[in-house]
């Protein structure tokens, strides 16, 4: 196990103040929070923030912590001393979570005294939620899925770990991003006896290397020849149902959008399709197509920039 | 664990879902007070407003729990919440309006 460091996590310095504290955790909070943050390892870089703002907002654990410090710096290997701990007496059993790393952990404790808060679910289990991300297909087709969760669970001796499970899933056809599947009995097991709590299974889709999504309709850029959006034609098109023959009406341009209706994700009501065209060129690349180019500038007055006024 | 044989299988909650003050509260392992906040200060919406028994849609599970983990850890006030709600919510149209004209 690793010693890490708290302040340098929280980017304080050793002799900070509360206050000072409490404004770095608030600063990172927002930049790190999962549910806001577009960093890349926000939900790491958050959990790091509050394990070490749990240590430091706390004087007991800071002041324990601190004599640590003096002996380890960042990243050394660890282990806590055999007479950690004594003289301090920390307020309530240990803090821990299932979040927290195995060096808070050999600290501070983990502890299942959080669960329950304010005795809502005397004599049942708690539910759990997770966040699960799917392929678009499970939802256009239905089918099963399986996913590997990391579940809190009580051990024998009381105390609070993780263990994967993986749950077979059968999706319902026509689930949007956002939504969430309830799987009743799923959850946690009360300690005594009573009926185990529920899983919510909240769905976010992978991208989808065609289709964009957007809540229940999807869009498909459709690339297509300038005499075929000129002149109109039937093109082949990917759906979701499969291969289709699309009508490009003539006149079309790039940017134009076709709908389908009722052809985007199975949901009630169905989402619909949008098929939006792009111009491809083909390039000029041999005596032939260089002359039917020159061909079509002698043959077309036309300026493409005349809503520029040049 | 290997996974069991038949895949376990439910309906979508958001669609069927019509949950009592007692049962969001639950979901959102809090206690009922903090979910009337919510409702006052407007970040939640209620079924049928002026109805006696509070009703609320599936949906507001997850924004329930959105707001409760952003007053928590970002220890901002529920005014602070639903700013930050208000503006994530015009954050995800504009990111909408971003993919659909993307070329």
């Amino acid at each position: 196990m690793e010693f890490k460091d708290y302040y340098k996590v929280m980017g304080v310095a050793r002799d900070a103040t509360e206050a000072q504290i409490k404004q770095a955790y608030r600063r990172l909070a927002r930049k790190y929070h999962p549910d806001v943050s577009k960093e890349k390892d926000a939900e790491a870089r958050f959990k790091e923030l509050g394990e070490a703002y749990e240590v430091l907002k706390n004087p007991e654990k800071r002041a324990a912590y601190d004599q640590l410090g003096q002996r380890h710096s960042a990243g050394e290997e660890f282990q806590p001393p055999p007479d950690w701990g004594a003289g301090f007496e920390f307020s309530g059993a240990g803090s821990g979570g299932p979040g927290y790393s195995d060096f808070f952990e050999s600290l501070f404790g983990r502890a299942a005294g959080n669960r329950g808060r304010g005795g809502v679910n005397q004599g049942r289990g708690e539910d759990h939620h997770a966040k699960v991300l799917l392929d678009l297909d499970a939802s256009l087709q239905g089918g099963s899925r399986s996913f590997t969760l990391r579940v809190p669970e009580v051990d024998a001796e009381g105390r609070l770990g993780l263990k994967e499970r993986v749950l077979n899933v059968q999706i319902p056809k026509g689930i949007l991003g956002g939504q969430s599947i309830r799987l009743a009995g799923q959850g946690a097991r009360p300690a005594g006896a009573g009926k185990a709590g529920d899983l919510y299974l909240e769905i976010d889709f992978k991208p989808h290397p065609q289709f964009r999504i957007d809540g229940r309709d999807l869009y498909l850029d459709l690339p297509v020849a300038p005499w075929e959006a000129a002149l109109g034609a039937t093109v082949k098109t990917p759906t979701p149902g499969g291969i289709v023959d699309l009508r490009i009406p003539a006149g079309s341009h790039a940017g134009s959008k076709l709908r389908l209706k009722g052809r985007g994700i199975p949901a009630s009501p169905p989402g619909d399709f949008y098929v939006v065209l792009e111009i491809a060129l083909p390039a000029a690349a041999d005596d032939n197509a260089k002359a039917a180019y020159r061909a079509l500038a002698a043959a077309l007055p036309f300026n493409p920039r005349a809503n520029l006024g040049v | 664990m290997p996974p069991t044989d038949a895949p376990l299988s439910a309906a979508i909650f958001e669609d069927y879902a019509i949950l009592s003050l007692e049962e969001l509260s639950r979901l959102c392992a809090v206690e009922a007070q903090r979910i009337i906040e919510l409702v006052e200060e407007g970040i939640l919406d209620i079924l049928e407003a002026g109805s006696v028994e509070w009703r609320f849609s599936g949906a507001c599970v997850r924004r329930a729990r959105l707001a409760l983990r952003l007053q928590r850890d970002l220890e901002v006030n529920l005014a602070g919440v639903a700013l930050a709600l208000d503006l994530m919510d015009d954050i995800e149209q504009l990111r909408r309006e971003l993919r659909r004209r993307r070329h």
